[in-house]
């Protein structure tokens, strides 16, 4: 296999490392705050179980995640899967975990922003609603870029971990060309390497610019 | 007569085992500014909490206008259902400003207006660069919170609640997080106010302020009122040994 084979192979199969990311941010961005909302919900069992669900999503690997969302409705349930179940898999188990991880940090977010702001908008007559979406969480997104640059960068390199369940996204194919007979060997995962680092200092740059838009006025 | 706009009867206030306001009665008439004295724990920040509904009451009857707003039943406060046509009636000027930072000065006073209130945008905004301009911030219209001094600040918090027209202003030690280099200009637009009969009630710490200013003096001590009056009395002349020594401590300190 020529070097040249061996980058357009790993190039395609980073599209698939590219849908994971996609996707995985299209949904758990929003998820995490409807997570974090039920974290605030007045009704108790919802903050229990939420309270449940953000425990179990960091306190064990997302490789195991993956494994239970991939096998267990099949195994354990005895549910037929459609037959893209393992791409729906790794996308289900991405966005359910980095949804309390975002949840979480929104949370962190809107906690640091001085009761006198509730206060100023309550006197003015804002409602509850107008009250979060137009001066809370303006201001929370603002807070909230920097760790989320960091998530976001650990999700780029965790999309590796689709591998375990056999999807062939950029990992899981460098790993089969590295170990083919007359392969580039090693050199195959020094440029997955070089893939993901190029691609996460594109998200660094981004997200910098996205802090810097948010320059124009202080907290 | 002139028309009553705020009536606070018999308001009773605790934190847990903590009672902070004891049995209070203010009124406050059209066009009166009344400031509110005393030391720190005496109960004045509640009580402009508790009128501006940021803290309920436990009993007692807030009205503004007539309109009871909150009253005691079975010995339980029990507000109106509809808090927001109150909340129109008032203003409250925090000593922190708490301006939106992520508006513009002059988002900051249209947003309310336009958003809540669903006043026309046209008319909304040349009323805000009027009061901009008594404000003499008309030049910083676009600039956002975190570019103004602190007085400056607290001068458009001041034009934000002006905006919203309402009928009593409240100030809760507008002055107290300014340096005393920039107390002064917040405080001669609170006696421009006062000039055009605006009626407020100040809780402040200063006493030359409150002297020249006020229309009736309230000193408060413990969650009560020791003493009321025209400011000459209770600040020159107090009968009360209590006032006479909260003034000493000031006037030392």
């Amino acid at each position: 296999m020529t070097f040249q084979t061996m980058i357009i192979q790993l190039a395609t199969c980073f599209l698939t490392t590219l849908s994971i990311f996609s996707l995985t941010l299209l949904g758990a961005v929003p998820l995490g705050l409807a997570v974090y909302f039920g974290q605030k919900s007045r009704i108790p069992p919802i903050r229990w179980l939420i309270k449940i669900y953000i425990s179990i999503m960091r306190g064990t690997p997302l490789m195991l995640q993956m494994m239970v969302v991939f096998y267990g409705p099949n195994l354990l349930l005895g549910i037929s899967v459609p037959k893209n179940w393992r791409f729906l898999a790794v996308i289900i188990a991405f966005i359910i975990n980095y949804a309390a991880y975002f949840a979480e940090i929104y949370r962190s977010g809107i906690e640091s922003i001085p009761v006198g702001q509730y206060e100023a908008a309550e006197v003015l007559g804002y409602s509850k609603g107008k009250t979060f979406f137009k001066i809370i969480l303006p201001q929370m997104v603002k807070r909230v870029i920097p760790p989320m640059t960091n998530e976001v960068i650990t999700l780029v390199k965790d999309t590796s971990l689709a591998s375990v369940i056999g999807t062939v996204e950029m990992f899981t194919k460098a790993k089969q060309i590295a170990v083919a007979p007359r392969s580039p060997g090693m050199v195959t995962f020094a440029m997955a390497g070089l893939f993901y680092y190029v691609f996460n200092y594109l998200v660094a740059f981004l997200m910098n610019r996205l802090e810097k838009a948010f320059d124009y006025y202080k907290i | 007569m002139a028309e009553n706009i705020l009536s606070l009867n018999n308001i009773r206030k605790s934190f847990g085992t903590l009672d902070v306001l004891k049995d209070i009665s203010i009124s406050v008439d059209q066009g009166e500014v009344v400031s509110i004295i005393g030391s720190s724990g005496s109960g004045k920040s509640t009580l402009l909490r508790c009128a501006t509904f940021l803290e309920t009451i436990d009993s007692g009857e807030i009205l503004y206008l007539g309109q009871k707003a909150a009253e005691t039943k079975n010995g339980k406060a029990e507000y109106a259902r509809d808090l927001k046509q109150f909340r129109s009636c008032f203003g409250l000027v925090f000593q922190n400003f708490n301006l939106f930072p992520h508006y513009s000065v002059m988002k900051n006073l249209m947003d309310a207006p336009v958003s809540v209130m669903k006043r026309s945008p046209a008319e909304v905004r040349e009323e805000a660069v009027r009061l901009l301009k008594k404000m003499g911030l008309e030049s910083k219209a676009n600039a956002y919170p975190c570019q103004l001094s602190g007085g400056q600040q607290q001068r458009v918090a001041i034009a934000r609640a002006l905006v919203m027209n309402p009928k009593i202003l409240f100030f809760d030690e507008p002055t107290s997080a300014l340096d005393p280099e920039l107390t002064g200009e917040v405080l001669k637009v609170i006696k421009e106010l006062a000039e055009e009969k605006m009626t407020m009630v100040i809780v402040t710490h200063e006493m030359a302020f409150a002297r020249a200013v006020s229309d009736r003096v309230i000193f408060m001590d413990g969650g009560v009122i020791v003493e009321q009056g025209h400011p000459e009395m209770v600040l020159g002349n107090p009968s009360e040994e209590r006032t006479r020594q909260f003034l000493r401590n000031y006037q030392r300190g």
